[in-house]
This record gives C-alpha cells, structure tokens and sequence, in this order.
C-alpha cells in the first residue's frame, strides 16, 4: 500500500479527535466526578474537594473545545449530522457544563449566606453535564437511533459513566487529600465502582444486542480473539483496583494516584473497544472518515499547527498540574 | 416562528451574552498586568491590592466566557451544520488555530496567575500574566480574522460549492480584518476602563479613600481618556473600509433610501422599509457626504442599489447610532473626569455618580456595535457565499424554541448572579480598604504544597 496524504490525513484527525476526547473524559471525568461527589460531601469538604480541581477545570475542558473542534474542523459533513441528532442531549450537556463552570467562580465570590446556593448548582450542572454525555454515547453507539429504545440505552450509559466519573472524581480526591476526606474519598471510590462495574457490565451486555452492527463485528473469528484482551484486562484492573481499596489509604500515602492511574487505564480500554466497533465510521453505518472529512489542503495546515502546538500544549500543562502537585489547600488568590 | 428565525435569535443571544465576557477579560489581563509591573518597580502594596480585586473580576468574567464560548462552538453544529459544510475549510483551520495557540495557552496559566502566587516565583507568576493576558489577545485575533473573513471574504476559490483556501495570509488578513481587529482592542480596552472607573467611582461614593482605589480610579479614567479618542479616528476608518466593501451596510447605517450626492447626515429618524422613507426626520444637510467622501457633493450609495440585497435598515441605523452616541457620552465622561483627576485631585460627587452606570457603557457600545455589522452583514451569512437562510439545521422550531427559552432564562439569570458579585467585591474593597488582607508577596517559591496558603 502506498502512502497518500488524502488517505491518511482523515485517518490521522480521526486518531487526534479520538485523544482529545479521551483525555477530555478522563481530565475532566475528574473534574465533573468531584462535582457528582459535592452531594456526599461536607461544607468544609467541598472547599477542599474545589481546591483539588479548582487550578485545572478550565484546561481540562478546553479538551472537549478542541475535540469538538476537530469533528467540526476535519469533519464537517459528521459535525453537522452528529450535532443536529443530539441537539437536545447536546443542549441539556452545555446547560450542565456552563452551571458547572460558572458556580466554581460564583460559590468562592458571593456573600458567604449564597455560597451554598452555589453548591447545589456545582453538584446539579456535574450531574447532568456527566449523564447528558452518557447519553449522548449510548445513542451515537447505537447509530444515532433516537426511538424508545435508543433513549433506554442511553440512559444505562448516562448512568453508567456518571458513576464511573464519581469513581474518578473519588480517586483524585484520594491523591490529593489526607486525613478523613482521604478516608472518606475511598468508601466513595468503593460505592462508585460497584455502579460502574455493574453499569459496564450492562452496556456491554446490551450493546452488541441493541446493535446488529457492533454484534458481527465482535463475535465473529478471529477478531474475538485479537478483541478479546480489552474486556480481560478491564475486569483484572477492576478487581486489583477493588483489592487496593482495602489497603487505602496507606500510612505512607504511597499509591495514593494509583486508583486514578488504574480508572485511566480502564478507561483507554474502553475507549479501544469504542474505536474499534466503530472504524472506519465516524457517523455509524453513514459516513465514513474519508467520506466526511474536509479538504486535504486544510487539514494539512492544521496538522502542521498542531505537531508544533501540541507537545507545548502537554508540556504546560504538566507544568501547571506540577505547580499545583502536593495534597490541596485551601485556594487563595495568592 | 419558523426555524431559521429562532435559530437567529438564539445564536445572537448566545453570541452577545458570550461577547460581554472576552470585552472584559481581553483588555483586563493587559490591566492586571499593569498593576503587576508598577507593584514590581515600586512595592507600593496598594498596587497590590487593586491587583487582588480586579483579579477576581477576571477569574469570574473568564469562567462566564469560557462557558458561553464553549456554547458556541457546539452551536455551529447543532443550528447551522450548513456553514461548516460550506465554509468548512476556511473557518475550520482558523477556530482550530484560536482552541491550539491561544485557548490552551489562557487556560493553563490561568491556574498559575490566579492561585498560583505563593506556588511560584514572582517572575514566574509575571510570566503567567504575560501569557494569559498574550493568549485572550491571540484568542481575539483569530476569532476577529474569521469574522472579517465572513464580512469581506478573500484568499478562496468555490469547487464543488464548497469553499476552498487558495491563499491563507489573504484569508487572515482579509481587507476588513485589521480594521476590526483594532476596533475591538479598543472597544475592549475602554470597556474595561470604564468598568473599573465605575466601581471605583462606586467604593469613592461608599466613603473609600484607600490608596488601591485611587490607583484603580486613575488607571480607569485616564486610560478611557487616551483611548476614547484613538478609538473615534478608529472607528471612521473602519467605516470608511466598510464604505469600500460593503456599500449596502453603510447604506443602512445611514438610512439612505437613494444613491446620490449632497447625503444628509440623518440624527434621529424612524427608518420605514416599505414605503423606503424616513419618518420623523432631523438631518443635517450634507452630513454623510461630507463624512464619507469628505466633500459635500460626494456620492453616497443608497439602498436602492441593492434590492432584495441589503440589511434590514431599522436595527443597524439605530444600533450604529446607539454605538455613537454611547462613545460621545464616554469622550464627555472620561474627559471631564480626567481634567478633575488632573487639576483638582478630586472626583466631584455628581460626576462619581454618573460615573456608577457608565461602567456598563462599553458593554452597550460594544453590543451595538456589533449588532450594526452583523445584523448589517444579513441576507449573507458569508458575504456572497452563503446565505444565513442556506446554512439552517434541520432541527424542529419546537425544540429550538425550547432551548432558546431556557438559555434565555438562564442568561439574565446569571447577568444578574454577575453583577450582583461586581457590586458586592466593589463594596467589600470599599469596606476593607487599605486594610484589606494582603496575600504574602514573596521573591522566591515557596516550597510546595504552600503551608497554610
């Protein structure tokens, strides 16, 4: 097969979008995870639980900025498909996302008697930012069927990945807290896992029958085989993660990032699985990559932006998650 | 109401809620850093302080622009999928150049220059300013080079009837890109004066004397005092490019039913489309023409070049006139404020008092502003290109008018949540004075995690 630049380049914005959505998810899964957390949580606990996200929330869903930013820039034709399917999940998710991001600001700013009223709202726009992106999965995995039993479907996903977010969000308070939050952070890690391994284990159950599709393209030889590490290694690290629950946390506070670091890992695995059912599709069974994707000339000029800007994208960032490494303390603006 | 119409208004509702925010934060990183730079060269803590309370307004105008901005994005999608499938090509590259140069950059050093002071160097947190007050102006020019891509489109060809770059410094630098690029920066730059000449001029009125609101009040007052006239010359030039390269928008500004010469300047009317007339005219003679082609015989176009093919006329004359009259009340505004400043060094009561509401006033002439060029960019949602009719979803007006409903509620909700915040920092700092808690202002990091930070 010879190398043509208007073969790979779909191939490689699909392989970009694919990243920024994933990172999105397990950056921000964090993130919406501790807002899901704020109804379990104390007053004195939420200051803290804020000031453990408070300095990366908005990097973090600058992501999902640029995730729906290379659909719309590489894809257009899927970018408007997609988005005209969903557009009321896609409402109620920015709805979630801009209570959410506004009540970070307002909750620290208002007079100390509304700071509560905030809260509620921090803890509301996570919720349903996280179950109206759940949703949206479940029906674009079913092909953007939105009948009865698309809307079913979505719904176990909605909650499904509102758990698996509460698991995340407990596991970086567990990082980057000590003490009774710490403590606390782990009975969440344990209930949120128990939701997610079940909700996992109904998707996975339901996806290949609510899709004859993704059905051939799993249970057929030999792709089960290649196929089948991604579900065998996701169920180990659930239960090595479940066993690690018991021993947190440590008097050392050694592995404390290890239940964040395992979750990511599952959900790269689960995220391969995704790739995989879907390719070479970006709209199921409509449009292809190719098919969707916009001129070669135009993504070549954006691939050469973003070889150069990416890896100084990732540096910063690391250095701004290093700047704020260490267990959190209260956020001053100082 | 069909579609297309609620689409419209849902998507202005959107933009101008979004654009109320990056007016602020654009210009108040360069403020910040400011503060930052005089508090570096002179230790004088009242710099200090007035840093401390602007940068809460940044971290709350930020969140507000971040959330509505990332609205937006998703509302290319999911109302006018016919843009991207058109103009794709071109816009594509430069919304993706705007989320990897600058959208990144803000977002990652904003942790940094908001908690970040006792976790890093001083220089260190400079640097931060520095690059996220860089990443909202990068942020500004890329948004500002599609726009006027969209006003007056260049650098492309048409294949297939899809849209296709041919020349991408022509498409960034298209004929009205600098023009609005610069209007902007000065919009911006005087609505944030005016906002911290307001609250300020709010703490002075509540019997704050500190240091730190001085400071603020005289940034706020003499900056809007230097811009305000700067921004005048530059608005004429943008209008006098806009009289270049589209003809049918100053048109409508000016209310100017027939092509022709000696064009009065038209103050006050009720522009009627059907009969093509004014109502309730007051005029003075020669006023465009004397404007726009400097001499009184100059020919002016009229809208009766244009049939079928020109903007409603009643929002953009009223708006550009809106716009106007907002920026002669500033010029008035901040120069009588600045000789008071300058020669009495005093603040006359009345004139605190009238000095409170103004600090909206960028925001309204920025909104009129904005309304008179893309309300005047219309039936063309890409000048000759694309028709903003051609690039409406499919989705039902039902389900527009519902989300439209619910965003609109949640819009003024938040306005009101934001500035009630304003007011409360402003009469807090005022409460505090130069006893507000200062942070501790160190040279070096301090080890990390910060102890009791």
């Amino acid at each position: 097969m010879t190398f043509d630049w208007p073969t790979a380049l779909p191939l490689i914005f699909a392989g970009l979008m694919g990243l920024a959505i994933l990172i999105y998810v397990v950056l921000d899964g964090f993130d919406l995870g501790i807002g899901i957390l704020f109804a379990a949580a104390e007053d004195a606990e939420q200051d803290t639980m804020i000031a453990a996200i408070g300095p990366f929330w908005d990097a973090n869903e600058t992501w999902l900025v640029l995730a729906v930013g290379l659909l719309l820039v590489a894809f257009p034709m899927a970018h408007g498909v997609i988005l005209t399917a969903l557009y009321l999940p896609v409402f109620v998710l920015l709805v979630g996302l801009i209570l959410r991001g506004v009540a970070f600001d307002f909750r620290a700013k208002v007079p100390a008697g509304k700071k509560h009223r905030w809260n509620r709202i921090f803890f509301l726009g996570s919720l349903i930012a996280s179950l109206a992106q759940g949703y949206m999965l479940g029906v674009y995995v079913l092909g953007l069927d939105v009948g009865l039993g698309g809307m079913a479907f979505g719904a176990l996903v909605a909650l499904c990945l509102a758990a698996a977010y509460a698991a995340m969000g407990a596991a970086w308070v567990i990082y980057k807290t000590e003490g009774e939050l710490q403590k606390k952070a782990v009975r969440w890690l344990r209930t949120a896992l128990v939701l997610t391994a079940l909700g996992m284990a109904a998707v996975s159950l339901a996806t290949p029958f609510a899709s004859p599709r993704i059905f051939d393209k799993w249970f057929v030889w030999p792709e089960m085989l290649y196929l089948s590490p991604l579900p065998v290694l996701s169920a180990l690290l659930f239960l090595w993660l479940w066993r690690q629950t018991f021993h947190l946390p440590r008097p050392d506070d050694s592995h404390a990032l290890t239940p964040f670091l395992t979750l990511a890992g599952i959900f790269v695995l689960g995220f391969a699985g995704l790739a995989w059912s879907f390719y070479p599709f970006v709209v199921p069974d409509k449009l292809t990559i190719w098919q969707a994707a916009s001129a070669t000339e135009s993504l070549a000029i954006i691939l050469a932006g973003t070889v150069v800007v990416l890896p100084i994208i990732i540096f910063y960032s690391f250095y701004a998650y290093r700047v704020f490494g260490g267990k959190a303390t209260d956020l001053t603006y100082d | 109401m069909d579609t297309l119409i609620l689409s419209r208004i849902q998507f202005g509702a959107n933009i101008s809620f979004h654009i109320l925010f990056p007016t602020i934060t654009i210009a108040l990183g360069w403020v910040l850093l400011f503060f930052k730079l005089r508090y570096n060269a002179t230790n004088d803590s009242a710099w200090m302080r007035a840093y401390f309370t602007w940068v809460k307004v940044f971290a709350l105008s930020f969140a507000m622009g971040v959330v509505s901005g990332v609205t937006m994005s998703f509302q290319f999608g999911t109302n006018w999928p016919g843009y991207m499938e058109k103009v794709g090509n071109i816009a594509g590259p430069l919304l993706a150049y705007e989320v990897l140069t600058a959208f990144f950059l803000e977002a990652a050093f904003l942790g940094i220059m908001l908690f970040g002071f006792r976790r890093v160097s001083n220089r260190v947190h400079t640097l931060a300013t520095v690059l996220v007050a860089g990443g909202t102006t990068l942020s500004a020019f890329w948004i500002i080079a599609l726009n006027s891509w969209m006003q007056t489109p260049d650098g492309f060809e048409m294949r297939d009837g899809v849209a296709h770059a041919v020349d991408w410094w022509a498409i960034v630098f298209n004929p009205s890109m600098p023009y609005r690029l610069v209007h902007m920066l000065l919009a911006s730059g005087l609505t944030v004066s005016f906002l911290i000449a307001g609250l300020s001029a709010l703490r002075y009125l509540a019997g704050d004397r500190s240091e730190s609101m001085w400071k603020a009040l005289r940034t706020g007052v003499f900056t809007a005092a230097i811009l305000i006239p700067v921004q005048i010359f530059a608005g004429d030039q943008h209008g006098l490019n806009t009289l270049e390269h589209q003809p049918q928008k100053v048109a409508a500004m000016e209310a100017n039913w027939n092509t022709g010469p000696n064009v009065p300047l038209v103050l006050f009317a009720l522009p009627d489309e059907t009969a093509k007339e004014n109502r309730f005219e007051i005029a003075i003679p020669d006023g465009a023409s004397l404007i726009l082609r400097h001499s009184a015989s100059g020919v002016v176009p009229g809208l009766n070049d244009y049939p079928g093919n020109h903007p409603p006329v009643f929002p953009v004359f009223w708006g550009f006139r809106i716009m106007v009259g907002t920026g002669l009340l500033m010029l008035a505004v901040s120069w009588s404020a600045a000789f008071f400043l300058k020669r009495r060094n005093a603040l006359p009561r009345p004139l605190a008092m009238l000095m409170v509401p103004m600090a909206l006033s960028g925001w309204l002439a920025t909104l009129a502003g904005w309304y008179t060029t893309e309300i005047g960019r219309q039936p063309w949602l890409v000048t000759g290109v694309l028709k903003t009719a051609d690039a409406v979803g499919p989705v039902a007006g039902s389900h527009v008018a519902l989300t439209l409903a619910i965003y609109l509620i949640l819009y003024v909700l938040l306005l009101i949540a934001y500035l009630g915040v304003l007011v409360h920092l402003a009469l807090k700092a005022a409460k505090d004075g130069d006893s507000s808690p200062l942070p501790g202002v160190m040279k070096t990091a301090m080890s990390q995690p910060a102890a009791g930070a």
